[in-house]
């Protein structure tokens, strides 16, 4: 890792923190929703850093576009109470609040202590693109072919849930 | 540089999968925990993309499976949006409390 990579490293996990942490600050649903798309779009930024550009390239399509306007989607089909007063933080969050910061700290401190092997061999990816698209179509090819039924069985089932209860009876 | 940047991004994950728990776990409106389960699920992906760079044997199977898992988050996202909309047609409220009959009221 050169050191433009190290500083665009922690600016991006900064972003993302961030853009996690207001989501849970915030108290209106759509600014939850925006501070998710910037979260969303850091992710995309490692992902090239990790030299994954496909990935970050759909990343980009698929949450921060689609995702995001389908939240925004269900926020102004639904009527929210913003501006409502937050209940206050009982001893129950905080308790959350502790078994979630226990949880990160076993994460971290099993992060620390393994020792992962070395890398037996180097892999430099020549056209990201080029690689992924042969691989899905050879050897990924069944669960392609899956996940494309899997993806409309989801959404004809979602529209067929979603549908008002009148369209059948006319 | 001596950092180790499979463990830097390991933690990031970590993190990011904390804050959306956290969010999953004391948010009650909706569409905020459909959301944090959005987080949490972008945060695993991270790990899949990081070992599939810095693990042991660097290939392309991560981000295989990478694409894969986000396909799967987008089809629970609009089953999710849809069964709220029809939850929301039922009982007019988004609060997940309230979500505890199937049927019609």
């Amino acid at each position: 890792m050169s050191t433009g990579q190290v500083v665009a490293f922690f600016i991006l996990s900064f972003l993302a923190f961030s853009g996690a942490i207001m989501m849970i600050a915030f108290h209106r649903v759509v600014h939850m929703v925006v501070s998710m798309a910037t979260t969303f779009l850091s992710l995309a930024g490692l992902y090239i850093l990790l030299e994954a550009e496909f990935v970050a390239v759909v990343q980009v399509m698929v949450y921060a576009g689609a995702i995001s306007i389908l939240m925004i989607f269900g926020i102004m089909m639904t009527k929210h109470h913003d501006g409502e007063e937050e209940k206050p933080t009982t001893w129950k969050s905080w308790f959350t609040f502790g078994s979630v910061a226990a949880f990160l700290f076993l994460v971290y401190v099993s992060i620390r202590n393994t020792k992962f092997p070395e890398q037996t061999q180097q892999y430099v990816s020549e056209n990201n693109v080029l690689e992924i698209g042969q691989m899905m179509f050879n050897q990924y090819a069944i669960p392609f072919e899956i996940i494309s039924v899997l993806l409309t069985v989801a959404f004809v089932g979602a529209i067929l849930i979603a549908r008002r209860e009148e369209a059948e009876t006319e | 540089m001596t950092i180790n940047m499979l463990t830097a991004f390991l933690t990031v994950s970590a993190i990011l999968f904390s804050i959306g728990m956290f969010g999953a776990l004391t948010k009650r409106n909706m569409i905020v925990l459909l959301l944090s389960i959005e987080l949490m699920l972008n945060a695993v992906n991270l790990n899949l993309v990081a070992f599939s760079k810095y693990g042991m044997t660097p290939s392309l199977h991560g981000q295989m499976f990478t694409l894969f898992s986000i396909a799967i988050a987008a089809a629970e996202a609009a089953v999710g949006i849809a069964i709220l909309l029809a939850f929301y047609r039922q009982r007019v409220t988004v609060n997940a409390d309230e979500m505890n009959e199937l049927r019609e009221p």
